[in-house]
Formats: structure tokens, C-alpha cells, sequence
């Protein structure tokens, strides 16, 4: 099967940095493939491009075999979920409002609208009830980042992209939405890209693992073949399981 | 206080409020798009914001003499008035129209573009829904000082309360500079008053 997003030979370069070289990577449908690094690996670079907010400076990244220059980027990005780690929410729109946007944007009927708001609140165990219409500045960090993912997937697109959606959470919290991420996952069948410089975040969640350094991929393995990875980063990454004190 | 008196007193306010309203109307109607305009052309930005505080110091008194010469805006009367309030006016709206824009959240606006935005959309559902407090403050000031500006305008022929103050300077009469000056101060308070409520509601949305 062709993949849903694959880029090839794609570098970026801003202000003189190379940013992304010479990137080739593929995900197929109904995976999710994060990708892993430090800051500055590019690795929120790499995600951005896929809707479009980013432009290759050579190479091509195409999205359901059609490369991302061709596309309608307002077309594009409707298709396509998009959750961010500060959440984005828009503050002025209560919480029923923010998970709407997309389904507005696009048209659809007021009632399948609440409908569909009632239906992911509910699933992401915010009950709508309660928090159809609270203000994204009446929620807590957690409760606002399921907001966000569930906004994320209300024009239920096929394509989900996720930018260390959980880096701003305590580890209750984050473990919490990993959980529930996952139990999404089994029931959905979205081809999702996810950003992460967490490792233990990137073992729980991945079918496949690509890990990013200065711009380049260093290694793309399933889970369990990246535990024995040999790669010197791969290895750096994996040292961070072995920190923690003795009990 | 003669029934005389007080009657022009009310006549010249309103003279006064009409000339700030026209002015602040066209301030609005020129400020708010070309700051919007400028938060998608970078490029421009100084160049408008140099031309607007430059006005901004020139003293009004000059300004109006300035005008008075010109073709089509110029000679004695309202109209020269208005355009030097305008041009006065222009500023504080201009400017705050443009850092309430660049001001909102860049995870915001991301979002926005990210969730399939038309640049339109993004502006009339979000970047301005957000930066109204902020505009709204300009036109406040803008207001205010306006209306103390408004008063050198009898010096031209433009009416308002300034004719009182004008009239009362050449008579060396204290109470007919008051007469102005008061009412003046007065519409100041209210406007800032007011448009301050105004603000705050918006601000708590």
C-alpha cells in the first residue's frame, strides 16, 4: 500500500542552519510513527511540513502520494488533526466552541455538530455536561490538552499530527493521556505522526520509532528493535531508562 | 449663569462632540485596516509608524497652520480641522491596532492556520475577537486627546468649545475660558470613562 506521508530527500534550511538533511522516511497507513529527538534535531521541522505551515527548501514531502506543493493547503490542513504542546485553544471560544472549529469551518449541520462535540468530550472523559461551556482559561493543563486532541479529531480526519502534545504535563497527568491516547488508538484506524524528545513517551506509543540527529535520521526501527538499537544516539536516548535512582 | 450663556454653552458642545466624532470615525476607518494591513507587510511597518509619530509632534497650533495653505484639505473651516484631529487621532489606533494583532498567542494563530483558516477567517474569527481590548484602548486615547485637541481648532474657523477658550484669551476673561475648558475637561472624563467600561467588558470575554 502507498504510504500517507513520504518524504524524499527533504532538507530545510533557515538562516544558514540546516535544519532537515536530506530526509527520507515513510509512514504508512494506520501507524504511528514518532519522531524522536533532541531540541534542534528537527523534528517539529519534519512535522510541520506534512500540513504544510513549513515549505522544503529541496525534496518533496507528499501527503496520500500528492506532494504537499500541489495541495490546497487550506484543503490540506482540514484533512488533517493537529494537536500542539501549549494547546493552542482559543481563548475566546468556550470549550464545546474550540473542539467545533473544523467541523464549522467545513460546513456541517449545527446538530451533527453537537452531536459530534458531546460524542469526544465524552471519549476523552471531559463530560460535556460540565464542560461544553467552560473557557479554555477554566481548565486545568490536562483538561486542556484533551480539549485540544479532541478538536484535533473532530472532522475526523484520517491523518493525525502531534507536537510533544504531553510535554507540558506532570508525569500523572501525561501517563494519564498516554493511556487514553492508546486506547483511542485501538479503536481508530488514523495514521498519526508524533513528536517527542521522551523516549519512554516514544517506546509506549510507536509502532515505529524514527530518531532524528541535527537533522538527520538516525535510525527508524520498531520499539522493540530500537531497544537494541547500537546507534550511538539511539544509545544516548536509552541511557535516560537507566537513570533512575535505586529503589 | 445667564440663560445666554449656558445655550452656548450646549451649542458649542455639541459642535465640539461632532467635530471629535467625525474625526475619530475617519481616524478608525483609515487606522484599524491600514494596521491590519501592516501586520501582513512587514516591510511597510516603519515607514507608516515613522510618517504617524512624526505627525504626532508636530504642535497642533502649527499643524493647523500648516493645513490652512493646502488645496482641497486646506483653508478655514471644519473640514481643515477634521484632517489635522485625523491625522492626530491616527496613531494611537494605528498602532495599537497592529501589537493587539502580533500580540495574540503565536500558539494561537498557529492553530488557526494548522486547522485550515483562510487568512480572513483568521482575522475575523480569531486575531481580531482577541485584539480588541488592545484596539479598543487606542481608541481611547485617541478619544481623549482628541477632544483637548479639538479646542485649538477655533483657532481656524472650526468651532467648539476652543471658541470660548480663544475668546476668553483675547478678552482676558477668565470665566469664558472656563466656560470652555470645563465642559471640555468634562466630555474627557466621560469619554474615558465610558470606552474604559467599554474595554473592560471586552477584555473579560
Amino acid at each position: 500500500m502507498d504510504p500517507v506521508i513520504a518524504f524524499r530527500d527533504v532538507s530545510y534550511n533557515i538562516r544558514g542552519k540546516e535544519v532537515l538533511r536530506h530526509l527520507d522516511l515513510e509512514v504508512a497507513a494506520g501507524e504511528t510513527l514518532v519522531l524522536l529527538g533532541r531540541s534542534g534535531s528537527g523534528k517539529t521541522t519534519a512535522l510541520k511540513m506534512v500540513n504544510a505551515l513549513l515549505t522544503p527548501t529541496s525534496g518533496e514531502v507528499f501527503v496520500e502520494g500528492k506532494p504537499t506543493r500541489e495541495w490546497d493547503p487550506i484543503l490540506l490542513r482540514r484533512r488533517i488533526g493537529y494537536v500542539i504542546q501549549e494547546s493552542g485553544l482559543f481563548p475566546h471560544f468556550t470549550v464545546a466552541r474550540n473542539v467545533a472549529v473544523v467541523p464549522e469551518l467545513e460546513g456541517w449541520e449545527r446538530s451533527r455538530i453537537t452531536a459530534r462535540v458531546d460524542e469526544l468530550l465524552s471519549r476523552l472523559g471531559l463530560p460535556p455536561e460540565e464542560f461544553r461551556s467552560r473557557t479554555p482559561r477554566e481548565l486545568s493543563g490536562g483538561q486542556r490538552q484533551r480539549v485540544g486532541v479532541a478538536r484535533a479529531l473532530a472532522a475526523e480526519p484520517s491523518l493525525l499530527l502531534m507536537d510533544e502534545p504531553f510535554g507540558a504535563l506532570d508525569p500523572v497527568t501525561r501517563r494519564d493521556l498516554q493511556r487514553q491516547f492508546m486506547t483511542l488508538r485501538k479503536t481508530w484506524t488514523k495514521t498519526s505522526l508524533f513528536v517527542t524528545h521522551d523516549v519512554r513517551e516514544a517506546l509506549a506509543l510507536a509502532s515505529r520509532i524514527a530518531l532524528l540527529h541535527e537533522g538527520r535520521l538516525a535510525i527508524v526501527a520498531p520499539p522493540r528493535d530500537f531497544l537494541a538499537a547500537k546507534n550511538e544516539e539511539a544509545r544516548f536516548f536509552l541511557a535516560a531508562l537507566d537513570d533512575l535512582p535505586e529503589a | 449663569m445667564p440663560a445666554s450663556l449656558l445655550n452656548e454653552i450646549m451649542e458649542l458642545t455639541g459642535e465640539h462632540v461632532v467635530l471629535v466624532a467625525v474625526a475619530l470615525a475617519a481616524a478608525s476607518f483609515i487606522g484599524i485596516p491600514t494596521g491590519i494591513w501592516l501586520t501582513r507587510k512587514e516591510a511597510w511597518r516603519g515607514v507608516v509608524l515613522g510618517f504617524t509619530n512624526v505627525v504626532q509632534t508636530i504642535p497642533s497650533l502649527a499643524l493647523f497652520g500648516f493645513l490652512i495653505p493646502l488645496p482641497f484639505i486646506g483653508g478655514i473651516g471644519k473640514r481643515t480641522a477634521i484632517v489635522a484631529l485625523v491625522l492626530y487621532a491616527l496613531l494611537p489606533i494605528l498602532r495599537n491596532t497592529l501589537t493587539g494583532v502580533l500580540g495574540v498567542d503565536p500558539a494561537v494563530v498557529e492553530s488557526a492556520v494548522a486547522m485550515g483558516m483562510t487568512d480572513r477567517q483568521r482575522l475575523f474569527k480569531v486575531e481580531l475577537p482577541l485584539a480588541a481590548p488592545t484596539i479598543l484602548a487606542g481608541l481611547r486615547v485617541a478619544t481623549v486627546t482628541t477632544i483637548g485637541t479639538a479646542t485649538v481648532a477655533a483657532a481656524i474657523g472650526g468651532g467648539g468649545l476652543g471658541v470660548f477658550i480663544f475668546r476668553g484669551l483675547a478678552s482676558v476673561d477668565a470665566s469664558q475660558i472656563l466656560a470652555g475648558a470645563v465642559p471640555a475637561a468634562l466630555l474627557a472624563l466621560a469619554a474615558d470613562g465610558g470606552l474604559g467600561w467599554i474595554e473592560r467588558r471586552v477584555a473579560r470575554l
